[in-house]
């Protein structure tokens, strides 16, 4: 690593080491602090009794399910709503009034109707998902140069091909970052409802470490977090640049 | 065969050598009328030239022949037929360029984009991308993309779009205003061989008076607030054109000077 990469970590670090050192020498003894050796060593003691991976497996197949579910009804009334200003102008009292209610809130309704476990979780991750797909596809699709459908118009391409081969295309760079911010809205909302009240996953993980007094291994949880949704904005920005690196340029371009 | 009768024959055969008509066509947008009363016929294989100041409708009256606008009042027709929507047949040519392509697919598939519309099956369309991208003179650039082209061959691209609908009528919008002057020139030759050999219709609209000269059967001139037709001349120049005999022809010098003085009297 050149010395170039490695300087924001250097601050980090540092504050690491004073803290070890602060932790050692006032032989720290707390219910909501840990000095970060013993962090790194619950770390490591849960994720080899498997513990931090099945909890990991739990909330990120929520969090996915409730993303591919939440991003598919976003785009799609994103896309419809670009397209159609009457149909934009019927719908916006009730989105903006949808919209505002914050996704949490429909924990209690949505643990009546479906209990615990993950069709709830996935539910209220899909409604949060839905809002920025919406909003930003909108967008996006209100801002295609409007020669290009004129142009579309002028070859007699059918609305589902203007859709398929200009509409989708013209947007798709705005829409994977629509997308990547969701992914992330995605993880919150998932680890919020297992520390709310669902017992499974990496929020479930932190409550339990909590009522065991377990400051370490709580800490070491929410380090995981971290570390997961950092690897995920990583590899969705990684996807977003092989995929779209001329169409990401063009769309840019007006 | 009684005077009646005779009129309407005439009028039936002055129908038939009409492909596109403007009859009384108004269009007014957002309260202002762009387009006033405009009657204008084009003939079969006619290249009719439409010049004026801006601002005086004549990309309006190109649309209106598109079908991607309809008359407030009066009609624009067809062959007799009412112009309601784009037709297959008649393709247009956008002066931005570089937006009405798609940024996203390469020469070969921004052409493919028509055939598809056109539902041409996929494996006729290689063999067709390929005919049109050489009658375009941009063989052998199939897999480049719009960024990588210059101004000169973009503008082949989307006329090579344009030809796959297989058009009879072309209505071009200004096509070669942002090009460099030899550029220009060259297009100008090729557009004339390529709707010559083939017959077909052409509205040019520009804001270059040589360029509608050299280029037309007849130059209609608009006077502007709100777009009528002011002028009207034939060409009576020998074809085919030539870059520098047709230019120092007293017949296309005449014209120049006769269009010069209405554009100058219009911006008055």
């Amino acid at each position: 690593m050149s010395l170039d990469r490695a300087r924001p970590l250097l601050l980090p670090l540092a504050l690491t080491l004073a803290f070890e050192l602060w932790a050692r020498l006032t032989h720290l003894q707390s219910d909501s602090l840990a000095p970060p050796s013993a962090i790194l060593a619950a770390l490591a003691a849960a994720l080899a009794d498997l513990s931090i991976p099945i909890a990991t497996r739990d909330t990120l197949f929520a969090a996915f399910a409730g993303l591919a579910i939440g991003s598919a009804i976003g785009l799609s009334l994103g896309i419809a709503f670009g397209i159609s200003r009457p149909l934009d102008r019927l719908m916006e009292v009730t989105v903006e009034a949808i919209r505002p209610i914050p996704s949490i809130a429909l924990l209690p309704i949505a643990l009546i109707a479906l209990g615990f476990g993950y069709r709830m979780e996935i539910v209220i991750v899909a409604f949060a998902c839905v809002w920025p797909m919406l909003i930003l596809t909108r967008s996006a699709v209100r801002s295609i140069e409007p020669r290009l459908m004129e142009m579309s118009r002028a070859l007699r391409l059918s609305a589902p091909q203007r859709i398929a081969k200009i509409v989708i295309p013209a947007a798709l760079p705005r829409i994977f970052v629509a997308f990547r911010l969701s992914a992330g809205i995605a993880l919150i909302v998932a680890v919020t409802v297992e520390i709310a009240i669902n017992p499974i996953g990496l929020g479930a993980g932190i409550m339990l470490a909590q009522q065991a007094l377990r400051a370490d291994l709580m800490l070491a949880y929410l380090l995981w977090i971290g570390v997961i949704g950092y690897a995920l904005n990583i590899l969705l920005i990684a996807a977003q640049r092989r995929l779209f690196g001329r169409a990401a340029l063009a769309g840019d371009n007006p | 065969m009684s005077i009646v009768a005779m009129l309407d024959e005439a009028r039936a055969a002055r129908r038939q050598k009409t492909l596109i008509a403007f009859n009384a066509a108004t269009l007014r947008l957002g309260g202002k009328t762009i387009i006033e009363n405009l009657d204008l016929e084009v003939r079969p294989g006619e290249f009719l030239c439409i010049v004026g100041a801006s601002g005086c409708g004549k990309t309006t009256a190109l649309r209106l022949a598109a079908g991607l606008y309809r008359p407030t009042s009066g009609a624009v027709t067809f062959d007799g037929e009412p112009i309601t929507e784009p037709r297959r047949e008649v393709a247009i040519v956008f002066q931005d360029y570089g937006k009405a392509l798609l940024p996203w697919r390469t020469a070969a598939g921004n052409i493919s984009l028509a055939l598809e519309a056109s539902r041409v099956p996929a494996r006729e369309r290689g063999a067709r991308i390929e005919a049109l991208l050489r009658k375009v003179g941009l063989p052998g650039h199939a897999d480049k993309y719009p960024s990588e082209m210059s101004g000169g061959m973009q503008q082949r691209l989307q006329i090579a779009r344009c030809l796959a609908q297989e058009p009879t009528t072309l209505l071009m919008d200004e096509p070669f205003g942002a090009l460099d002057a030899m550029t220009r020139q060259g297009l100008q030759d090729e557009v004339l061989s390529l709707t010559h050999a083939s017959q077909t219709t052409v509205i040019f609209v520009t804001h270059d008076l040589d360029e509608a000269i050299y280029l037309g059967d007849r130059v209609v001139g608009l006077l502007p607030h709100p777009g009528r037709i002011g002028i009207e001349l034939d060409v009576d120049l020998p074809r085919p054109r030539d870059q520098l005999a047709t230019r120092e022809h007293p017949e296309f010098l005449r014209l120049r000077r006769q269009l010069f003085d209405f554009i100058k009297a219009t911006e008055h």
